[in-house]
């Protein structure tokens, strides 16, 4: 992976820098010593890792402000951080930057529940938030599988999904308000507790930005009463196909399940060795069908479901009758990361999205590859949405097996796009996907976006070498060639 | 003499905009032009019509996906969903009923492309979200004459920046749609509404809040004052719709019926195409349709202080008329003629708690003067004049239709 070529220039200035910042955040919040800078040398992307120059934590807002004005008119990159948890490496630190921690910013600020909100600061976790409204009844929505950990600023970075999107949305559908401090130190709040923007949308824009165009300090966000009753089916199917085929059926038929996962069958047996769920072994694809709401509605459209299923050729049918079932029916799900990485050394987190009825032709794609790369691959799918995840095993210790994984990765994505899908659907670009963007846009449509980030970064300090795999300077891609005095096309009909 | 230019391809659309650049020529951006009496009022030479890419492309109802050029209507959108037994979640309202004929052509004729670029939505917003929630890719020609794209077609995806975000809701200033591709969801079997009887304001929104904090999804609450009458409801109502299959809907009404006993006021119930009927009046803001001269402002806060925003305009502004959405968050206000629509007193009100205020019917001479779109904060206006040149550095988009500098 192809860095930015640290600026030696800012490198010499090193310890003037470290002084600098020592002056806006005191104590034992800016870290220096290299061996307290390696907890941060990476982030959930664990195969790439860099030390950064310098860490910050700071504890206010105020010190958010100071410590970008510095780095801003002094010429040094900033890399936000929350809690590091991010998949594909948009928090990986630079060599010549500062990595700026927002770990300490860990306090819920208001909880509202007249108006149905929550405000946090950026540090909390995702279950954190529900965790301080549960006690009545309420939670927040969104539910990436990292959310012990999480932070909510980091979800709003990358726009964080989870297993409940397809019902209830992704990060950005769930956020009411934000404080933003600019690169430039300026601190700002778009939206609050009232619903839309009264000029653009910069708080959209931002969600799933991945810490490129300003760092966040606050954030309000909508909770939602939890639903009064919870149940699920757990189906096995012959084949994908029919799984699939399945899954159409239910939302063809007008259902939305809170939750839809898939997985195939070398993914059942790595959960059914780790966690004993009681899944069908001999299954070609297992489906977890979870429905949510009043239970007269889940009552009857658990039946709605078992008849469908049982249509499409289901072979296994359970359904859940009570929460200690229905937990063991996602058991096996929630461990398959953690099984997977019990059969092999090392194991690759793909996060491609497919139009849903492409899945034949995606898994067929991907047992080619299997063979071509010598590499074995287990999938699990946020089903609903087309949402895929590859996991890739792999033994990083043997020589070539990662470049081969990475390869047989990179296949995959580029596949999804041919499908008509897209090359990530909730872990973010990063650096991981990054020299990948071309596969889905043009180089006007990056140079567009690329024009976005000027807007608001115009010296290219924050988080460069992420997203875009091609760095320009804001002069540069602002350029316009006008030629004038051209006769305004005379095919265009007007009137 | 002023030109209408009708394109019937993207590359058209470009070629117009690279014109437009070229000669320095700002562009009035339409469809089906049912909304250009929002906003400043612009002084374009020539108009850049995208009513001629029309027609659904795509629809895969099983997807939940349908792609559309930007001129199709509404209408004929939303017949392809029904027909497939879905619809459009937010509910786009149509701004026709309360702009009238007038300039533009009136209720019943807006285009995709209308309802994505002024980010609209209807009562079940506090639910589902608004058009920005639902738009999953687009493509469109910038201000620079260059067709880009952004997003795709799928529902979940962070593939580089949100730009589908930033044109919904930047009223053709940003780029000119040239394809928008947008979630669809089932329609519900069926709806319920509960109406409490004689509520004041303050115990309306205390309800509003306890049914939407309930387990019972509801999907809309709405406040009517004493002079407001919606779909045949009338009187002082709070109103509160409850969709989705049968028996869950049956249930819902039930309890939720039994827990608003709690606010001590008489509870009817309304079903099927009587609850339309009223959600549609008030999607529309038709109980302000008339008369038509009085100035129309949308304001959003957070829904507790709805009342409180009223009332403290209401001593300042004689005989207004309103009525609350979004469970007390959104207030429809009416106000007598004036040179200013007072939006002096709009909108202290507002930014005393937060939010924003809309003027969303005035008269030319009035949209000249004051701004229809709630005046922003310097450095964000600084910011999103920004976003505006990386766009369109021209200014050569609808320029000035929601601020001076964009």
């Amino acid at each position: 992976m192809q860095m930015p070529e640290p600026d030696q220039e800012v490198l010499g200035r090193r310890s003037e820098i470290v002084d600098a910042l020592r002056a806006i955040v005191p104590g034992e919040g800016v870290i220096a010593d290299e061996r307290e800078m390696r907890p941060y040398e990476s982030d959930g992307l664990t195969a790439y890792r860099t030390l950064p120059m310098i860490v910050v934590l700071p504890e206010t807002v105020g010190q958010v402000a100071e410590v970008l004005k510095y780095c801003h008119a002094n010429g040094v990159k900033v890399v936000p951080r929350g809690s590091g948890t991010s998949l594909s490496g948009g928090a990986l630190p630079l060599a010549d930057g500062v990595l700026l921690g927002l770990g300490k910013f860990n306090r819920i600020l208001d909880i509202d529940f007249d108006n149905r909100t929550v405000t946090a600061q950026p540090g909390v976790t995702n279950l954190g938030i529900t965790t301080a409204v549960q006690h009545e009844g309420f939670y927040y929505a969104p539910d990436p599988s990292s959310q012990i950990a999480c932070s909510i600023g980091g979800n709003v970075a990358e726009n964080s999904g989870g297993v409940h999107c397809l019902k209830y949305g992704l990060t950005t559908n769930n956020i009411l308000g934000l404080e933003i401090v600019t690169v430039e130190g300026e601190v700002m709040r778009l939206g609050g507790k009232h619903l839309d923007s009264e000029g653009y949308d910069l708080m959209g824009l931002l969600t799933g930005s991945e810490g490129l165009l300003a760092v966040v300090t606050e954030v309000t966000v909508r909770i939602l009463k939890k639903p009064a009753s919870l149940r699920a089916l757990l189906l096995g199917f012959p084949t994908s196909e029919q799984a699939g085929a399945c899954v159409a059926a239910i939302i063809g038929a007008g259902i939305i399940p809170g939750g839809m996962e898939m997985m195939d069958n070398p993914a059942i047996n790595a959960a059914e060795d780790f966690v004993h769920a009681g899944y069908p072994r001999d299954a070609g694809a297992l489906l977890i069908v979870e429905l949510d709401g009043p239970e007269v509605e889940v009552d009857t459209l658990i039946d709605r479901v078992r008849e469908i299923a049982e249509a499409n050729g289901s072979t296994t049918l359970r359904v859940s009758d009570s929460e200690d079932e229905r937990n063991a029916f996602w058991a096996g799900r929630k461990a398959a990361f953690p099984a997977v990485g019990r059969i092999s050394p090392d194991y690759m987190c793909m996060d491609g999205t497919i139009p849903r009825r492409q899945l034949p032709e995606i898994l067929t794609r991907m047992t080619k590859m299997s063979e071509k790369y010598g590499l074995r691959v287990a999938n699990v799918f946020h089903a609903g949405d087309g949402n895929l995840h590859p996991l890739i095993l792999f033994d990083a210790n043997q020589p070539g097996e990662l470049d081969r994984a990475e390869a047989f990765g990179a296949d995959i994505l580029k596949s999804c796009v041919e499908l008509g899908g897209v090359l990530t659907g909730e872990h973010g670009v990063g650096v991981e996907k990054r020299d990948l963007m071309p596969e889905m846009f043009s180089e006007t449509d990056l140079n567009q976006q690329m024009r976005v980030k000027c807007a608001w970064d115009p010296k290219g300090l924050l988080n460069p070498g992420k997203v875009f795999p091609v760095l320009h300077r804001c002069a540069e891609l602002g350029r316009m060639h006008v030629s004038r005095g051209q006769l305004p096309f005379p095919d265009i009909p007007r009137f | 003499m002023p030109d209408t230019f009708k394109p019937d391809t993207p590359e058209q659309v470009r070629d117009a905009v690279a014109w437009a650049v070229s000669e320095e020529s700002p562009l009035e951006i339409v469809t089906r032009a049912t909304k250009r009496t929002i906003g400043r009022p612009l002084q374009t030479a020539n108009t850049l019509d995208l009513s001629g890419l029309s027609g659904i492309g795509l629809y895969e109802a099983e997807e939940l996906i349908c792609q559309a050029g930007p001129g199709t209507t509404l209408a004929e959108i939303e017949a392809a969903l029904k027909a497939e037994n879905q619809r459009l979640a937010f509910e786009p309202m149509d701004l026709g009923v309360l702009l009238g004929p007038g300039d533009g052509r009136g209720e019943g004729h807006q285009s995709i492309a209308g309802v994505f670029a002024c980010n609209l939505a209807g009562p079940r917003r506090i639910k589902d979200g608004a058009a920005r929630d639902h738009l999953l890719g687009f493509t469109a020609v910038t201000g620079r004459g260059e067709i880009v794209k952004s997003g795709g077609r799928v529902v979940k995806n962070v593939t580089g920046y949100d730009l589908s975000k930033l044109v919904c809701g930047s009223w053709g200033t940003l780029a000119a749609l040239t394809d928008l591709t947008f979630k669809v969801l089932p329609a519900p079997e069926t709806e319920t509404t509960l109406l409490l009887h004689g509520l004041d304001e303050a115990a309306a929104v205390r309800a509003m809040s306890a049914a939407m904090g309930s387990a019972h999804d509801v999907s809309s609450a709405a406040h009517l004052p004493a002079d407001i009458t919606a779909g045949g409801v009338g009187g002082v109502v709070t109103a509160l719709r409850v969709e989705g299959i049968a028996p869950s809907v049956v249930a819902r009404v039930a309890a939720l019926t039994g827990e608003m006993a709690a606010f001590g006021v008489a509870v009817t119930v309304i079903e099927d195409t009587a609850s339309t009927a009223l959600w549609r009046d008030l999607r529309d803001a038709r109980p302000l349709a008339e008369p038509r001269d009085r100035p129309v402002w949308k304001i959003s806060v957070a829904p507790m202080v709805g009342p409180r925003v009223v009332a403290a305009i209401r001593p300042l502004v004689a005989e207004c008329a309103y009525f609350y959405d979004w469970a007390g968050g959104l207030v429809w206000l009416a106000v007598p003629p004036s040179a200013d629509a007072s939006a002096g007193a709009v909108r202290r009100a507002v930014d005393v708690v937060g939010g924003h205020a809309t003027l969303i019917r005035a008269a030319p001479e009035v949209r000249a003067v004051v701004d229809s779109f709630h005046p922003q904060s310097g450095p964000i206006a600084a910011l999103a004049k920004r976003v505006k040149d990386s766009f369109d550095p021209k200014g050569v988009l609808n320029p000035g239709r929601m601020t001076a500098g964009a």
